[in-house]
């Protein structure tokens, strides 16, 4: 293969890995109402990973862990001082008030699994 | 997108305190239902319990019923750790089969290479061997590899990237190159026709071996709260309807009554209603000495209860014990981290993506620049550099030391609310100790008799102790109490007067008698005789000697004093060898002051302080630079402890609930704040070795990986090299964390 080509291609490539994981922002699931906010914890991600909620107002978020790795038994919320241990197969409501509109940031303990509140 | 997500219902049984007729039974179930998320609430009257069903809280429900003018507590034990362990337990084994698998496929595979036994890759029958060789390397990555495969493509999806990431890239990059060397060779130039099935194999097992030990030694961190959790009873001994019945602790119900016979446990918090006893509460406090228990008096779960057999009534079950509270609150503290781990949060951000970055840029370079065979010195490189990638250690180097070292200090009764006062407490230059229930007791006693001529002690005890009744003054308790210590019978007291900065005066036995210090007996014209020299003597001894005198003569001196513990000294000791300037800072009047600071050894003393100034104190030294621990009682010092850069609150025994402190001590020895700092020091010191570690791991395993040695030394690491160094990077760091669990108190050195 043509040595400028494969340059070409590994550029692009670096090019998509910015723009995917850093500058895309995937849209965030709206909180419906006061119901717990299912989160499964399996597979090295938060599914939802970005949930959008009400600033101000205290939203519970009710996580599933399924992943038995280490990894995934606490889930820490830094800049809103709350976190909470996840047992395996337990459902367990965390609730958080995002005091304003911003990004807070839940994460594992090693910041592997990581997820998004968005308080709007 | 929205989405309605329904939620689970769930049920919670609640034990409600203060039920007297069936309209409390509606009052409660009415304030249960209006509960957003309660499906249905049921009040046993009989049992004096609440059963919930729904999407709730519990702690919703128990704020609901204490607003509607009642108590309650969820009826729970602790949730102890066993399934976690056997979930955990099924893990380890699972990773150690993939272990196995993999590593049975992959180990052949790397010794037969260079033995040069196996098929050529271009004859037909080799074509047909490796063939097969991808073939069961596939299967060792779908078995043993799946579940990085799967978190790669599941974090892809969601714009992120994590370790499963670089595996899979990694090990599917070199499955992926030797299957089409094996299918499709004139695609490849011949130089670079090589199949990487082994590396990838070897690859999978090491990881899965590193992740298997990690969790093993993670295992280990997490001891201290498995200790915590242990020390509660199973069952309880509770008197229903006469009858002793033996029920499991999570059917303990407030106000029941519950007894405890010798050398039993006690299962939950709460009052002696019936009987006497010492219970031992060194498992929560770090308390050595037993404590004197009776009808009133307080007790909590999980202690030992030692001699004898008592009634007592539950006052806090479930989550509400004091044992609960503190597994709670250690628990909270493991997860916060000081800003020490700030650093390597913001690189874990990034370092994914920053290596995935690298890892296309090393194929660039090697391919433009790279001797023959580029492309096969290429993928190498490139899956050298995914592989040897470790954002675990980075991310774990932090909390896993946290985890151990707040845990360490919970056994030793020093409860840490976060990492950031573990962090603080390690540049401290200056401890600040209040006096009073700190360095001293905090419990006056009387310490010295001394009758004049013609008096005797027991004499002038009674005479002391009758007339110190009506006072409310501090150190008149300590007299009565001496009094009746020794069986002393009290006489009557009229015309009593407590006469603001002298003493008090009242007539006793027909006879007028005067109690206090020097100005009262010189207002009245007492000779005092010889008693002002010894009474000089007493005062610096740091005691408080008071005169006592009959009509118009004197009686004699008692001696009160609050009594320094007998290991201050010593700890303060151990304070000056960390390097701490030790300040004493005290209400009382100066001589007594001085003196106890010369009986333990302070470097600096703040007499008279009022008790609102002793912030502004604290002030002072922050101003002059210091950096200042504060050392208090965790209730009249609140206001300075939050003010010390860290608060310790001392001797709370089982009260746990200290806001004001960032630390709090349940033992009332000084040699917890110097034990306090030690595990602090320690664990930050764990943390920077493990940040060091996990950096230099990184910083100089990428470039290496790259190949940034080869136009040096020709050394070009081999990608299975890297996976042992990547899999055992993060086991490096935990086990480093796990060294704290052998930090050892400096007490027993002093």
């Amino acid at each position: 293969m043509n040595a400028w080509t494969v340059n070409l291609a590994g550029l692009g490539l670096i090019g998509l890995i910015v723009w995917w994981f850093w500058l895309y922002r995937p849209p965030a699931l709206r909180a419906a109402g006061p119901q717990p906010i299912e989160i499964i914890v399996a597979d090295g991600v938060y599914t939802p990973a970005r949930i959008e909620v009400p600033a101000g107002k205290p939203v519970t978020l009710r996580f599933i862990r399924k992943d038995p790795s280490p990894c995934a038994e606490k889930a820490l919320f830094d800049s809103l001082s709350v976190s909470a241990d996840l047992p395996i197969g337990k459902p367990t409501d965390v609730i958080v008030t995002p005091p304003q509109p911003g990004e807070y940031e839940f994460t594992c303990q090693m910041r592997m699994y990581r997820g998004m509140l968005v308080a709007r | 997108m929205t989405a309605a997500i329904p939620a689970e219902a769930s049920t919670h049984r609640l034990s409600i305190s203060g039920m007297s007729c069936a309209g409390c039974v509606a009052t409660v179930e009415n304030a249960l239902k209006n509960v957003p998320g309660v499906i249905e609430s049921t009040v046993n009257f009989a049992e004096h319990t609440a059963t919930v069903r729904g999407s709730v809280d519990a702690k919703l429900l128990i704020a609901a019923v204490t607003a509607s003018g009642y108590s309650a507590a969820e009826l729970r034990g602790l949730e102890d750790e066993s399934e976690k362990e056997a979930a955990e337990l099924a893990h380890y084994r699972s990773l150690m089969r993939k272990f196995i698998a993999a590593g049975v496929v992959g180990l052949p595979l790397m010794l037969a290479e260079p033995l040069g036994i196996m098929p050529m890759l271009h004859s037909p029958s080799g074509r047909i061997f490796w063939l097969a060789v991808g073939a069961v390397t596939l299967w060792v990555l779908i078995y043993a590899g799946g579940h990085f495969f799967r978190g790669a493509w599941k974090s892809f999806r969601a714009h992120n990237a994590n370790m499963d990431t670089l595996i899979a890239l990694g090990t599917g990059a070199a499955w992926v190159y030797s299957i089409l060397v094996v299918l499709f060779p004139d695609l490849v130039p011949s130089l670079a026709r090589h199949a990487y099935f082994e590396a990838a194999a070897i690859i999978i097992a090491l990881i899965n071996l590193g992740q298997a030990l990690e969790m093993r030694a993670r295992g280990k961190t997490s001891e201290a709260i498995k200790r915590l959790i242990g020390l509660q009873p199973k069952t309880a001994r509770v008197i229903r309807d006469g009858r002793e019945l033996d029920i499991p602790i999570s059917e303990v119900g407030l106000d029941e009554t519950i007894r405890v016979r010798p050398g039993e446990k006690i299962p939950v918090d709460g009052v002696i209603i019936e009987g006497h006893s010492s219970v031992d509460e060194s498992m929560l406090t770090g308390e050595p000495m037993p404590v004197e228990k009776k009808a009133g008096d307080e007790v909590v779960g999980a202690t030992f209860n030692k001699s004898g057999s008592f009634l007592f009534q539950a006052k806090h079950i479930g989550a509400d014990t004091a044992l609960a509270r503190i597994i709670e609150m250690v628990r909270r503290a493991q997860s916060t981290k000081p800003a020490i781990g700030r650093l390597a949060d913001k690189i874990s951000a990034v370092f994914v993506p920053s290596v995935l970055i690298i890892s296309v840029f090393t194929f660039l370079v090697w391919n433009n620049f790279g001797p023959e065979p580029r492309l096969s010195f290429s993928l190498v490189a490139t899956m050298t550099v995914l592989i040897i990638a470790c954002p675990c250690a980075l991310g774990l180097a932090t909390p896993i030391s946290i985890m151990v070292g707040v845990g360490k200090a919970a056994e030793y009764g020093i409860l840490i609310r976060n990492g950031e006062a573990l962090q603080q407490a390690g540049k401290l230059t200056t401890i600040v100790l209040d006096k009073t229930g700190t360095v001293t007791e905090g419990r006056p006693t009387v310490t010295a008799l001394l009758p004049a001529s013609g008096w005797d002690e027991q004499k002038l005890l009674t005479l002391a102790a009758s007339i110190e009744t009506g006072s409310e003054h501090p150190l008149a308790e300590a007299i009565v109490s001496a009094a009746k210590a020794k069986g002393i019978k009290l006489s009557a007291v009229s015309g009593f007067e407590a006469i603001t900065g002298h003493g008090v005066s009242a007539t006793i036995d027909g006879s007028k008698v005067l109690f206090g210090n020097a100005r009262l007996m010189a207002k009245h014209k007492i000779d005092l005789g010889n008693l002002p020299k010894r009474a000089k003597e007493l005062a610096a001894q740091a005691q408080t000697p008071m005169f006592l005198a009959v009509g118009d003569s004197v009686a004699g001196i008692v001696s009160v004093a609050d009594p320094v513990k007998p290991d201050s000294k010593a700890a303060i000791a151990r304070l000056h060898a960390i390097g701490l300037k030790v300040v004493m800072i005290t209400g009382d009047n100066r001589a007594t002051a001085d003196a106890v600071a010369r009986a333990v050894g302070v470097d600096e003393v703040m007499a008279e302080v009022l008790p609102g100034d002793k912030a502004a104190k604290v002030s002072e030294l922050q101003a002059r630079g210091e950096i200042v621990g504060m050392v208090g009682d965790g209730i009249n010092d609140a206001p300075a402890l939050a003010q010390a850069d860290v608060g310790y609150a001392i001797g709370t025994g089982t009260d746990v609930a200290i806001e004001s402190a960032d630390v709090t001590l349940m033992r009332g020895s000084l040699h917890g704040v110097a034990d306090a700092i030690a595990i602090s020091r320690a664990t930050v010191r764990n943390i920077k070795q493990n940040l060091f570690g996990a950096f230099i791991y990184n910083v100089l395993g990428i470039p290496i990986a790259a190949g940034a040695l080869y136009p040096f030394t020709g050394l070009l690491l081999n990608p299975i090299i890297a996976g042992a160094a990547m899999a055992m990077s993060s086991v490096t760091v935990v086990s480093n964390a796990n060294r704290l669990r052998w930090f050892q108190s400096g007490q027993a050195r002093t």
